[in-house]
């Protein structure tokens, strides 16, 4: 087997399967009822943790191909990040389905009075233009410099998932915390090394 | 000489867990929860359902009342699984797991401020003048959920009224034990403890002020703040203090602890109403624990639906401004 094969029959299905792990937790807990007392407030916690990290996740990919030379991650950062955007879709979902029943007038005055939840939404919202130009087509017809411009906002998504996970949190902050300072490594790094490589440094 | 066989499904000895060990885990599960280092403890508490129990000590001579009798209580293992109860974890099913080893008894509370027996009082010399009674009272939370609770205890004032109240009692204030060694969640800065509540001298000498020492006609369960807790049937349930050690009897108006934590969201009164919304949660409805996944929220009944025994301690106020 070459190692392209290798990559494309088993290490990729298995990145695949792996990211859908969480998915099939949430989904057997619910289904053997076994969510606790509250389970549509599970689900939604369950869903956003996973959002979150599969976008720290995959912002963590390009670092760490750059710090280890294992380029073959590179592979894996779309996929990586089209999990963050179906486990924030999800969680979208849940809470408009299962939470407040398409209850469109409460959904609208939750999203303009609860800050949380308007940043909550405003980064759904900067993710489903990222989705749907992942594409290999997409980027044709974008063209690499444009793609890559417009993909820089997933930076706004990152700091939007954090506020709303911080904003939401009522006293322990120290899970927020943790995501942010990842966040907050996972960007300190490409400003350093943004800077670095500039003509003007040195 | 007997020769014993192991059978095949007996375990080797080597495969059992020395008892040191297996201790050590549920210390370490224990400190690494409380530290944060795991962020909920669902699964485990999954692992260990035995944990959301009841106590199984029955309360002896309980006298039924007519509180809430036409209510249906929420399943017991919802009530015992999903706590608020920062001094054993932020995760709602951190308690049923950390305070597992907790022992409520021997308890003492201490009686003082403005009362003409001061002191420090047992557990039992507390409460057991009294007659204990089931009342069914709806709970609701300031996070937009509910559930309805059969709650075993005897009204505060019945308490308050031995402890001979003076002139100058204005408040009641309330102090949860702070013993981080016995209340894991306590080593973490995430409240500033003791955790505090009050009561204007009027709520708490309202009838259907409870403080509890029971559930399902039951001792009550350390996650649900054994051996005593406030029952405030018409405020959000931070209000309802658990395991006190401390009544005291004041002037002035009590800090409290959420108050403190977030003066513009937790107001001193904290009454259920949902014409006052508060900046996380619309307090307009709310789901009841135990109804089914899709079947979405309730309409939250002003001071709980409690309106007709409470309104009137509230008359000429602005709710708005005393949320």
């Amino acid at each position: 087997m070459t190692r392209e094969t290798r990559i494309r029959r088993i290490i990729k299905p298995a990145v695949f399967a792996a990211c859908l792990m969480p998915l099939a937790w949430l989904v057997w807990r619910a289904a053997s009822g076994d969510l606790g007392a509250n389970p549509v407030e599970s689900a939604n916690r369950h869903l956003g943790d996973w959002a979150i990290r599969m976008l720290l996740l995959s912002l963590a990919v390009t670092p760490v191909a750059q710090i280890t030379g294992l380029s073959v991650v590179m592979r894996f950062r779309r996929m990586l990040g089209l999990f963050a955007f179906a486990y924030a879709s999800l969680h979208v979902a849940n809470y408009v389905i299962a939470d407040q029943f398409f209850n469109w007038a409460d959904i609208w005055a939750d999203i303009v009075k609860r800050t949380y939840i308007t940043v909550g939404m405003l980064t759904f919202l900067i993710l489903l233009p990222l989705a749907l130009t992942s594409t290999k087509g997409m980027i044709k017809r974008l063209g690499g410099k444009r793609w890559r411009k417009l993909h820089r906002i997933i930076y706004i998504a990152g700091i939007g998932a954090v506020i709303h996970y911080t904003m939401m949190v009522k006293a322990d902050l120290s899970q927020p915390i943790l995501h942010a300072a990842i966040l907050f490594a996972l960007l300190a790094y490409r400003f350093i090394r943004k800077i670095s490589n500039s003509p003007n440094a040195g | 000489m007997q020769i014993r066989y192991r059978k095949d499904s007996e375990p080797k000895s080597s495969q059992i867990t020395p008892k040191s060990v297996f201790l050590d885990r549920r210390k370490f599960l224990k400190s690494a929860a409380a530290s944060g280092l795991i962020p909920a403890l669902g699964p485990f508490a999954m692992a260990n359902r035995a944990n959301a129990a009841l106590t199984g000590k029955v309360l002896p001579n309980v006298s039924k009342s007519p509180y809430g009798a036409t209510l249906t209580p929420t399943k017991s293992s919802y009530v015992t699984s999903y706590n608020n109860f920062y001094e054993f974890g932020t995760g709602k099913e951190d308690p049923a797991v950390l305070a597992r080893d907790f022992e409520p008894k021997p308890w003492s509370v201490v009686v003082d401020g403005e009362v003409g027996k001061p002191g420090t009082y047992n557990f039992e010399d507390l409460i057991s003048p009294h007659q204990l009674q089931e009342r069914i009272y709806r709970f609701r939370c300031v996070e937009a959920w509910a559930m309805v609770v059969p709650w075993v205890g005897i009204p505060l004032a019945d308490i308050i009224k031995r402890m001979e109240p003076t002139s100058k009692a204005g408040y009641v204030a309330f102090e949860t034990l702070n013993d981080p060694n016995r209340m894991p969640g306590q080593t973490r800065s995430v409240l500033d403890w003791p955790y505090v509540e009050g009561l204007r001298m009027d709520e708490a000498m309202n009838p259907l002020t409870l403080m509890a020492v029971g559930l399902y006609g039951e001792e009550l369960p350390n996650q649900n703040g054994a051996p005593m807790r406030l029952v405030v049937p018409w405020k959000y349930g931070f209000k309802s203090i658990k395991s006190i050690v401390r009544i005291s009897l004041v002037e002035k108006m009590p800090p409290t602890t959420w108050n403190k934590t977030g003066p513009g969201e937790y107001g001193f009164y904290a009454n259920v109403n949902p014409e006052v919304s508060h900046p996380r949660w619309s307090q307009a409805k709310e789901r009841v624990l135990g109804s089914g996944y899709f079947s979405g929220k309730v309409d939250t009944l002003k001071f709980n639906g409690y309106g007709e025994e409470v309104a009137s301690l509230y008359a000429g106020m602005d709710l708005a401004k005393n949320y």
